[in-house]
């Protein structure tokens, strides 16, 4: 069984075709990453994951359950961070997470709250508004948000963005550690070419809406001869020849 | 029993997004000094005028006076609760947590029982230091009207709720750029609604707009028992024929807008 399994996927508004026939499958536990300059269709594509849009066409099945149909069913158990969506600023974070214990329908949801403190280091944070927040401590109360109903399937929306080298290091070291704990499927849109090549096992190259290449990090190196992922993705973005074409 | 839990969850969930509004009162005492503003001044207002008029005129006077300050107060059940119903939400645009929200296992109807929930809360917290300071300064006291005054309120509340869902459709269609509708709709019907004169005033081709607004049946109704001391259980009738009519109008519109919204994209863009 697939954890996401999205088939013939697209999104028009009026004449403009934002997502155009994708497809793709995450297995149970993987990393997928959504590569793709501005406008290339990722934040349709996760909407539509989501269920805030629905797609003109194709279907989308998350932990079994058709996202059509069932959406609800599949969004307990999945979860969504992106610094572009902001928790209540007036809220406490402590107040913040017990919102969405509750929303995810979380058991004991104070003990939760304390594991997540503790596991983000997020203790001396926890009665402080959250508005107040500089960008670091922010992404880490997001992600906490994100994790608080123990999600079998996490998106994440450029979860390192505005982050200084040390806090993303840190927040993608801890995804690392949570997916291999948990067993947790995750999507993660990124513009930060390190950040995929270390936390992804597959990737999948966006374009005007259609998928231009999928792969995992290592063999879209390969197939393009270059050194990191930052420079297939130029040669995919500016329409440079293949480099094994052109040999 | 799988029933049970799941309206336990479906309680769980309206409950969330309820105490996330309850946290920010608890955070802000000039948010809740608000609540009370408005129906206070009101009162004051309209207090003093019937006063007047009181000294004046005489008894007929002060029995119309009565009216006019019942008038006013449960004139702002309907206001409250429109208002209380359409800001809750418009506090979730301003503060860009619907995002989160919509991507949550809250469905829909949730979310407008936890809007009606904090609704009634605000309205509550506004209308109940009016009505004290009606009978301290005034000695009028809207409670003499007995166990009918029960059904007053649930009219008028619903009323607004309707009114409300049908602005938080708007706002959901036409986003941030509606919320004006969220102060100034309900006073817009104020003239049909008989707030403060009988529909008998109003002029023939208008009447028909008035007796379709439920609120009108209840000032009827309200006048009838503070002039006449009678309950007009024709007029309550009709107020709840109304309702039923104008909340069942608004969740379809709701319905209609909410699915549009996913299909345009308005979700994802609501706030700007």
């Amino acid at each position: 069984m697939t954890a996401i399994s999205v088939t013939g996927l697209s999104k028009r508004y009026g004449a403009t075709l934002a997502v155009d026939g994708i497809d793709f499958t995450v297995a149970p536990g993987e990393t997928l990453g959504l590569l793709g300059g501005n406008g290339a269709g990722k934040t349709t594509t996760i909407a539509m994951l989501l269920g805030l849009l629905i797609p003109t066409s194709g279907r989308i099945s998350i932990l079994g359950h058709d996202m059509a149909t069932d959406r609800f069913a599949a969004l307990a158990r999945m979860n969504f961070s992106s610094p572009y969506v902001a928790l209540p600023g007036r809220l406490s974070v402590a107040e913040n997470l017990r919102v969405y214990g509750h929303l995810y329908g979380v058991r004991r949801i104070d003990a939760r709250i304390a594991e997540l403190a503790g596991q983000l280091d997020l203790e001396a944070l926890l009665h402080r508004s959250a508005g107040e927040l500089s960008a670091g401590q922010k992404t880490r109360v997001a992600l906490a948000k994100s994790l608080i109903n123990r999600p079998d399937v996490l998106l994440l929306d450029e979860p390192t963005a505005s982050l200084d080298p040390d806090t993303g290091d840190l927040v993608r070291s801890w995804l690392e550690r949570y997916r291999a704990e948990s067993g947790c499927t995750i999507l993660l849109a990124s513009h930060n070419m390190a950040e995929v090549e270390r936390l992804c096992s597959q990737v999948l190259m966006l374009k005007k809406g259609r998928v231009v290449d999928r792969g995992a990090p290592q063999n879209l190196l390969e197939r393009y001869g270059r050194d990191d992922l930052e420079q297939v993705f130029l040669d995919i973005a500016r329409d440079r020849q293949h480099p094994e074409a052109t040999a | 029993m799988i029933e049970q839990n799941a309206a336990m969850a479906s309680a769980q969930r309206i409950w969330g997004l309820m105490y996330r509004h309850l946290a920010l009162f608890r955070r802000s005492w000039p948010r809740l000094l608000e609540l009370a503003y408005w129906p206070v001044l009101q009162m004051c207002i309209w207090g003093f005028t019937a006063s007047f008029l009181a000294t004046r005129n005489g008894s007929p006077a002060a029995l119309a006076g009565g009216a006019l300050l019942g008038g006013v107060l449960l004139w702002e059940v309907s206001l409250r609760s429109q208002m209380g119903m359409s800001i809750t939400f418009l506090e979730e645009i301003w503060s860009r947590n619907l995002g989160h929200v919509f991507v949550s296992p809250l469905r829909p109807f949730e979310l407008v029982a936890a809007l009606i929930g904090m609704s009634a809360i605000r309205m509550l917290a506004g209308v109940i230091p009016a009505a004290l300071l009606a009978w301290a300064l005034y000695a009028f006291n809207l409670f003499a009207l007995g166990p009918v005054l029960v059904l007053f309120f649930v009219n008028l509340m619903v009323m607004g709720w309707a009114v409300a869902l049908a602005v938080v459709s708007l706002i959901l269609r036409h986003g941030a750029g509606a919320e004006a509708l969220a102060w100034s709709v309900l006073f817009g019907l104020t003239p049909f609604a008989a707030v403060f004169y009988p529909v008998s005033v109003l002029p023939v081709w208008l009447q028909p707009v008035a007796f379709a607004v439920p609120a009108s049946h209840v000032f009827e109704g309200m006048r009838a028992a503070l002039l006449d001391g009678t309950i007009a259980w024709d007029q309550l009738g009709w107020a709840a024929v109304l309702n039923v009519a104008w909340l069942v109008g608004a969740a379809v519109l709701f319905a209609a807008q909410f699915q549009v919204a996913r299909k345009n994209g308005a979700l994802l863009s609501i706030g700007e």
